[in-house]
């Protein structure tokens, strides 16, 4: 990236820009693409399911509870005769949803963060970066858990806890980048020109550390569906009646002793795809970018 | 003397993170949720007994007061008393913590070992299949939710061969291979999540380790391979292993809440659950206040182990 101003203009180049050889690598990488292909599935699943999936996933049907997969219903039917197979195919929606709307926040709040102690250093930074430390001693569920009881369970707590609690992450990659920027020519040169902190900041720096934050998201965002879908599960994510998969296998997992797999396995399989999709995703754009 | 002052810094930063981490329990479980007479005796409650709940229970007093009271009690053992057992919390905590230790135990007696085996292995056959495999395949386990892992596990294990017990709740004055027994499903999804970590730390330590110039001499002064793998590249590859395998305490420990709920276990997981589902503020601090010690413990004693192990702090070149 250049970090030319724009009352400069630009030196005109055959040479190709940086991120069009990061997205040619990237189209080049079995691993992205494969990543990229189940996280789409998922996408589509998620906006379109409803429309052709065989039964409504929220209609009940006791009389065929518990039917083991068949051709009617191909995964089986769960405890109060819901359709398992449609329940799955749009099981994806809310925690596409809130996922990455809390990897957003916890990017943006981050980037804040890092940028901020990572520039001016000194005892914001020392104080700042404890804090962090003791954020993150403690796995993130917990400190969910806490927060979620404590505020009350609803999507928007589940974003903004898990955002939140993502963001020290963010802001230490962040910072660490800021370091190695703030020592290099074009921000003394900013600060020759009278630049005010927060355009040296905002407009110097934070184009040059895009890369390490953009590599950071997309880990986050495997790491954000792991939450929630956990949270999910213990009941403090998303709540019924949504065929969400984590809150399925909550309420089904109970029965699996009396040999009733079906409730449960295809949606564990369904979260098992979408992590190790997104964390594929995330393994072909660390690659892209340090190549 | 460097060693002790290394430890010394060491100590001194746990502390404040112990400090921090409590600040935030205590405003999780003490300031937000707000009223908690009312919250306890419910919406119907008369206004002056809430009021008068409220200062028995000392919720009316200045902040900074509350947080100095609850943790010096909480310090001296007394962390409170549990709003759904009307009972002391301290018991309750150290039986669900000896619980959780001993399955903990279980997993990281099988990690261990096995993820390092693994590192090894696959770094002695680097790029080649078996590399990849022990490499792939354990990256796919770590990103994968504990619970979904442990459900596939019982599926198979449980379910379907029948072979190991789905909940790990085994008859009373059962003895220890009995024991053993119920643990070793709920330690696996554990097992798994851990395993990728150590044996990728391993992997690149021994990687590191057999490209460095000391392994180069050890070999072209015609020690056998044995021994140059033994004593000269096994030390140095394994000392990053370690911080890791304590870094990983935490989220063991975090594993463990939705494990123990999983799978029905008594332990300090399922004792934060049981707490958050029902509201029982005292009862979730303590258990959260407890595992920020574990896991300070832990890291200090991985500190402790890098530090006598490595001749580079021993003997003080790092300052």
């Amino acid at each position: 990236m250049s970090a030319t101003d724009a009352s400069i203009p630009a030196p005109d180049t055959a040479r190709r820009s940086p991120w069009s050889e990061v997205l040619y690598s990237l189209l080049r990488s079995g691993t992205f693409l494969t990543g990229l292909g189940i996280v789409l599935f998922w996408i589509i699943c998620a906006l379109f399911g409803e429309h052709f999936v065989p039964y409504d996933p929220l209609v009940d049907d006791i009389i065929n509870a518990l039917a083991p997969p068949s051709a009617e219903h191909w995964f089986g039917t769960d405890q109060i005769g819901r359709d398992v197979f449609s329940r799955v195919i749009v099981g994806s929606r809310d925690i596409l949803t809130v996922a990455p709307l809390a990897t957003i926040l916890a990017t943006i709040a981050g980037t804040a963060l890092g940028l901020l102690i990572g520039y001016f250093r000194g005892i914001v930074d020392d104080i700042v970066s404890r804090v962090l430390e003791a954020f993150m001693a403690i796995p993130v569920v917990i400190i969910a858990l806490l927060a979620i009881v404590a505020l009350g369970t609803s999507k928007i707590t589940v974003i903004v806890v898990i955002g939140l609690s993502f963001a020290p992450i963010i802001a230490r990659t962040v910072r660490s980048a800021v370091l190695a920027e703030r020592e290099l020519d074009y921000v003394a040169a900013a600060k020759l020109r009278h630049e005010g902190a927060l355009h040296t900041m905002f407009v110097e720096i934070l184009p040059n550390v895009i890369p390490p934050i953009l590599v950071e998201t997309t880990v986050r965002l495997g790491y954000a569906i792991f939450a929630v879908a956990t949270l999910s599960f213990m009941g403090f994510g998303i709540q019924p009646p949504s065929p969400d998969w984590g809150l399925s296998i909550s309420s089904n997992y109970g029965m699996i002793g009396g040999g009733f797999w079906w409730t449960v396995l295809f949606d564990a399989l369904a979260i098992a795809s979408l992590v190790i999709g997104v964390n594929l995703v995330a393994d072909g754009v660390h690659g892209a970018f340090n190549d | 003397m460097a060693i002790l002052a290394f430890l010394v810094r060491r100590l001194a930063l746990s502390l404040v993170t112990l400090f921090l981490l409590s600040v935030m329990v205590f405003l999780g479980g003490q300031v937000l949720p707000g009223n908690v007479g009312r919250a306890i005796l419910g919406p119907f409650a008369d206004e002056r007994a809430v009021e008068a709940l409220n200062h028995t229970l000392g919720v009316d007093r200045p902040l900074f007061v509350q947080y100095g009271t609850w943790i010096w009690n909480f310090l001296q053992g007394d962390m409170g008393t549990s709003y759904i057992f009307r009972a002391p919390v301290a018991p309750f905590v150290v039986e669900a913590l000896g619980h959780s230790m001993k399955l903990a135990l279980v997993a990281f007696v099988l990690v261990v070992p096995i993820g390092i085996l693994g590192g090894v292995i696959a770094a002695l056959n680097l790029n080649r299949p078996l590399d990849r495999i022990i490499s792939l395949g354990g990256l796919s386990v770590t990103v994968l939710p504990e619970f979904v892992t442990g459900i596939i596990l019982i599926l198979i294990f449980g379910v379907w061969l029948r072979w190991l017990p789905i909940a790990a709740a085994w008859p009373k004055g059962a003895g220890f291979f009995t024991q053993l027994y119920y643990l070793i499903l709920p330690s696996l999804p554990l097992f798994l999540v851990l395993f990728g970590y150590i044996a990728r730390m391993a992997r690149s330590g021994m990687i590191e380790a057999l490209d460095s110039d000391y392994t180069r001499t050890a070999v072209l002064k015609g020690l056998p391979w044995r021994t140059v793998i033994w004593r000269h590249v096994l030390r140095n590859a394994l000392l990053p292993t370690i911080t890791v395998i304590a870094t990983q305490t935490g989220y063991l420990i975090g594993g463990l809440v939705v494990i123990e709920t999983l799978f029905r276990y008594q332990g300090i997981g399922s004792l934060i659950f049981t707490a958050a589902r029902g509201k029982d503020f005292p009862m979730l601090e303590a258990g959260i206040l407890t595992i920020g010690i574990v896991y300070a413990v832990a890291t200090l004693a991985a500190d402790f182990l890098y530090s006598v192990l490595n001749p580079r702090i021993r003997l003080g070149a790092e300052q």
